[in-house]
C-alpha cells in the first residue's frame, strides 16, 4: 500500500524537518545577529535530550520534566556564553570554529561520563501515547503529531517575535548592522544575551521533544548540527524564513529518499544492486540537493535582507 | 598586462621562511630509528610515523587554510578517499602502489574539483559549513559501502607493494618512506607558496577584489590550490591505510577534519613547518592523555578552547578580511 506509506513518510519528513528547524533557527539567529558560528549548538540539543531523560524520570511527569530540562539547558547555555562564547564574538570565524569544536569534544565526553555511553530513552507521555486514525488503515502516532504542532507553534511564535515586536525589530536591525544598533544606544551585550538564550532554548526544546522518539546517545547533537548547517546554507544564512523552508526541504528529501530510493532504483537495476546503490544515494541525497541549490543560488533560497 | 611585480606589490610580506627549522626537524626525525636501535621503545617509531602521516595532511590543509585563507572543514574526506582506494584495491587483490596512487590522485582531484567548484562560490562561514557538509557526504558514502565493511570498516589482508618490493611492510623502511613523502610534500608546497601562484593565492586572502582587478582569476587560483591540497591529503590516506592495515569511515569523520584544522592552528597558520610541528605535538598530546584516562577529551577539549582564547595563533585577519560582517 504505497499511498499510505507515502502519507506516513511525508508526515515523518515533516516532523524531522520541524526538529531541524528548531535547531537551525537558533543557529541562524546567533549567526545573523552576532556573526558567530557556534559548533556547540548541537550540544545544546543533546543536553536538552539528556536533561529530559533525567528530569522526566525524576519527576515522573513529562511536562514538568520538559520544563525543568529547558530551564537547566538554558542555565548551561548561559554559563557557556559567559565563560567562552562571549570572548569569541570579536574573533574571526576560524577561532570560533576551533573553540566551539573543543567544547564539543569536552561536552560529548562529559555526557558519556555522567550518563554512560549506552543509548537511553524517555517514555512517550501517557496522554500522547495513542495513534490518530487518518483514514482507513493509516494510523499515525499522536506524539509525532504533537511534535509537529509544537514545532509549528514555536515557529509561529518566533516569526511573531521577530516580525512584530520591539525586540524582534532590534534583532533584525542587529543582524543587518550591529554597530549601528549599538551606536543608537541599544545595549548590544544584553541583546546578544537574549538572542543566545533564545537559540539555546530552541535547540534544547528540540532535543527534549525528540527524546521519546529517538535514542538519546552521546554525539546525537553532532549529526543534527551538520544537518542544521545544510538547512541554513540551503535556506540562506541568517534568515529565519530560509531556515524554515530549508528544514522542510531537508527533512522531506531525506526521509522520502530513504524510504523510496530502493523502489525507484529497482525500475532500472536488479534488487541487490538497487539496495546497495539506494543506501549510498539516499544518505548522500540532501548533500546533493545542497550542492545543486548552491550552484544555482550561492546565497541560498531566501537570503536574509540587509546582509550582502 | 600582468607582471611579477603586481603580485609582489599585492602580497603582504610573507612570513619569513625558515628552511633551517624544517631541515633540523627532518634530520631529527631521520635519526629516530637510530635512537630506537639504541634502546628507545619501538612503539615510538609507530607513533612518529602516524604523526608524520597526519603532518602531510595538515601541510596540505595549510596550503588552502594558511596561505589561501580558506577554512575547509571537510579535509578528512580526502584522507578517507586515499585510504579507501588503497583498501578496496588490496581487498580486490591488487597491491601495486603504482596503480593505487594514480587512482587516488585522480579521484581526489575530481572530488576536490566538483566540491570545490560549489564551495568556492561562497565565502566565509558558508564555505566552512559547505565543506563540512561535503565531508559528511563522503563519510556516509563510505558507511554505505557494505561490500567493504560499511560502518565497521575494512581490515586489509595485505600491505601495498611497489613493483613487487615491500617497502611498506617493515616498520623502519616504512618510517623512511613516510619521512621521504613528508619532506617531498614540504618541498613541493614550499615551492608552490613561493611561486607567483602562491603569492597571488596569499594576496587573494588579504584582498580578493584587488587581486581580481589586477587581472587574476581568483576563483580559478583558489580552485587549483584546493585540488592540489586534496591530492596531497589523499596521499596521506594511502600511507595511513598501509600503516593501520585498516580503513574505516571514521577516517573521514568531521571530528578528524576539526583535528586537522587544530593541528594547523596549533603550529601556526601559514607556516609550513608549523603544520608539521602542530601535527607532531597533537599526536603526542593525544597519546599521553589517552594513556592517562579514557576520558582524555574532557581535558583536551578545554585545552583547545584555552589555546584559542589565550594565544593568537597567528590567525589575525585571515577570516576577518574574508568572511567579515559585510563580506566585502
Amino acid at each position: 500500500m504505497t499511498t499510505s506509506l507515502l502519507i506516513v513518510q511525508t508526515l515523518n519528513g515533516l516532523q524531522f524537518g520541524i526538529l531541524l528547524f528548531l535547531v537551525a533557527a537558533g543557529l541562524t539567529l546567533v549567526f545573523g545577529v552576532m556573526d558567530f558560528i557556534n559548533l556547540a549548538h548541537g550540544v545544546q540539543y543533546m543536553l536538552g535530550a539528556y536533561l529530559a531523560v533525567t528530569f522526566v524520570s525524576l519527576t515522573g511527569s513529562f511536562v514538568l520534566g520538559l520544563v525543568l530540562a529547558l530551564a537547566a539547558a538554558l542555565l548551561i547555555g548561559l554559563a557557556l556564553e559567559f565563560l567562552v562564547f562571549r570572548h569569541l564574538y570579536e574573533r574571526d570565524h576560524l577561532d570560533q570554529v576551533l573553540a566551539t569544536f573543543g567544547l564539543i569534544l569536552l561536552l560529548n565526553q562529559a555526557v558519556k561520563m555522567v550518563w554512560g555511553a549506552a543509548p537511553l530513552s524517555v517514555p512517550v507521555p501517557e496522554f500522547l501515547s495513542g495513534s490518530v486514525r487518518l483514514m482507513d488503515g493509516i494510523l499515525y502516532p499522536t506524539y509525532r503529531f504533537a511534535l509537529i504542532g509544537a514545532g509549528l507553534a514555536v515557529g509561529g511564535l518566533l516569526w511573531f517575535i521577530v516580525e512584530k515586536t520591539r525586540t524582534g525589530m532590534l534583532l533584525r536591525a542587529g543582524a543587518s548592522n550591529a554597530a549601528m544598533v549599538s551606536a543608537l544606544g541599544v545595549d548590544i551585550r544584553k541583546l546578544f544575551m537574549i538572542v543566545f538564550a533564545f537559540g539555546t532554548m530552541l535547540a534544547g526544546f528540540a532535543g527534549a521533544m525528540a527524546a521519546p522518539i529517538l535514542s538519546v546517545e552521546p554525539g546525537m547533537g553532532d549529526t543534527v548540527l551538520i544537518l542544521a548547517f545544510v538547512v541554513i546554507v540551503v535556506g540562506g544564512i541568517g534568515s529565519i524564513r530560509g531556515a524554515f523552508v530549508g528544514a522542510l526541504i531537508v527533512g522531506l528529501v531525506d526521509t522520502l529518499g530513504r524510504s523510496f530510493m530502493n523502489d525507484l532504483l529497482r525500475l532500472f537495476m536488479s534488487a541487490p544492486s538497487a539496495r546497495a546503490t539506494g543506501a549510498a544515494l539516499s544518505s548522500m541525497l540532501i548533500y546533493l540537493v545542497m550542492a545543486i541549490v548552491l550552484f544555482v543560488r550561492p546565497e541560498g533560497l531566501l537570503p536574509a535582507k540587509g546582509r550582502s | 598586462m600582468r607582471t611579477l611585480g603586481d603580485a609582489q606589490a599585492l602580497a603582504l610580506p610573507a612570513r619569513r621562511r625558515r628552511p633551517l627549522t624544517a631541515i633540523v626537524l627532518f634530520v631529527l626525525l631521520a635519526a629516530l630509528p637510530l635512537a630506537v636501535s639504541l634502546g628507545l621503545p619501538a612503539h615510538w617509531l609507530t607513533l612518529v610515523t602516524r604523526a608524520m602521516i597526519f603532518a602531510i595532511a595538515a601541510l596540505s590543509l595549510d596550503l588552502i587554510l594558511g596561505v589561501g585563507g580558506l577554512v575547509s572543514f571537510g579535509h578528512a574526506a580526502f584522507i578517507g578517499i586515499g585510504a579507501y582506494v588503497t583498501g578496496i584495491m588490496i581487498t580486490e587483490g591488487q597491491t601495486e602502489a603504482l596503480l593505487a596512487l594514480p587512482a587516488i590522485l585522480l579521484l581526489c582531484a575530481v572530488f576536490a574539483a566538483v566540491t570545490g567548484a560549489v564551495s568556492l562560490r561562497t565565502r566565509g562561514v558558508a564555505f566552512i559549513m559547505i565543506t563540512l557538509a561535503f565531508g559528511q557526504m563522503a563519510f556516509f558514502l563510505a558507511q554505505a559501502l557494505s561490500a567493504y565493511g560499511g560502518d565497521d570498516g575494512l581490515t586489509l589482508s595485505d600491505r601495498s607493494t611497489l613493483l613487487g618490493f615491500k617497502p611498506f611492510a617493515n616498520r623502519t623502511s616504512f618510517f623512511y618512506v613516510v619521512l621521504g613523502t613528508l619532506a617531498g610534500c614540504y618541498a613541493l608546497i614550499s615551492v608552490i607558496v613561493a611561486s607567483r601562484f602562491g603569492r597571488v593565492l596569499r594576496a587573494a586572502r588579504e584582498n580578493a577584489t584587488r587581486v581580481t582587478v589586477t587581472g587574476y582569476d581568483v576563483g580559478r587560483i583558489r580552485l587549483i590550490a584546493y585540488i592540489i591540497s586534496g591530492m596531497i591529503a589523499g596521499l596521506s590516506g594511502f600511507l595511513l591505510a598501509n600503516q593501520t592495515e585498516f580503513v574505516s569511515p571514521a577516517y573521514m569523520s568531521w571530528q578528524r577534519s576539526g583535528e586537522l584544522i587544530f593541528m594547523v592552528v596549533l603550529g601556526g597558520v601559514g607556516s609550513l613547518h608549523g603544520a608539521i610541528i602542530g601535527a607532531l605535538t597533537y599526536l603526542f598530546a593525544e597519546e599521553v592523555l589517552s594513556h592517562w584516562t579514557e576520558h582524555w577529551r574532557v581535558i583536551f577539549g578545554p585545552m583547545i578552547v584555552l589555546f584559542v582564547l589565550f594565544t593568537r595563533g597567528g590567525l589575525v585577519g585571515i577570516m576577518g578580511k574574508l568572511g567579515g560582517r559585510s563580506d566585502g
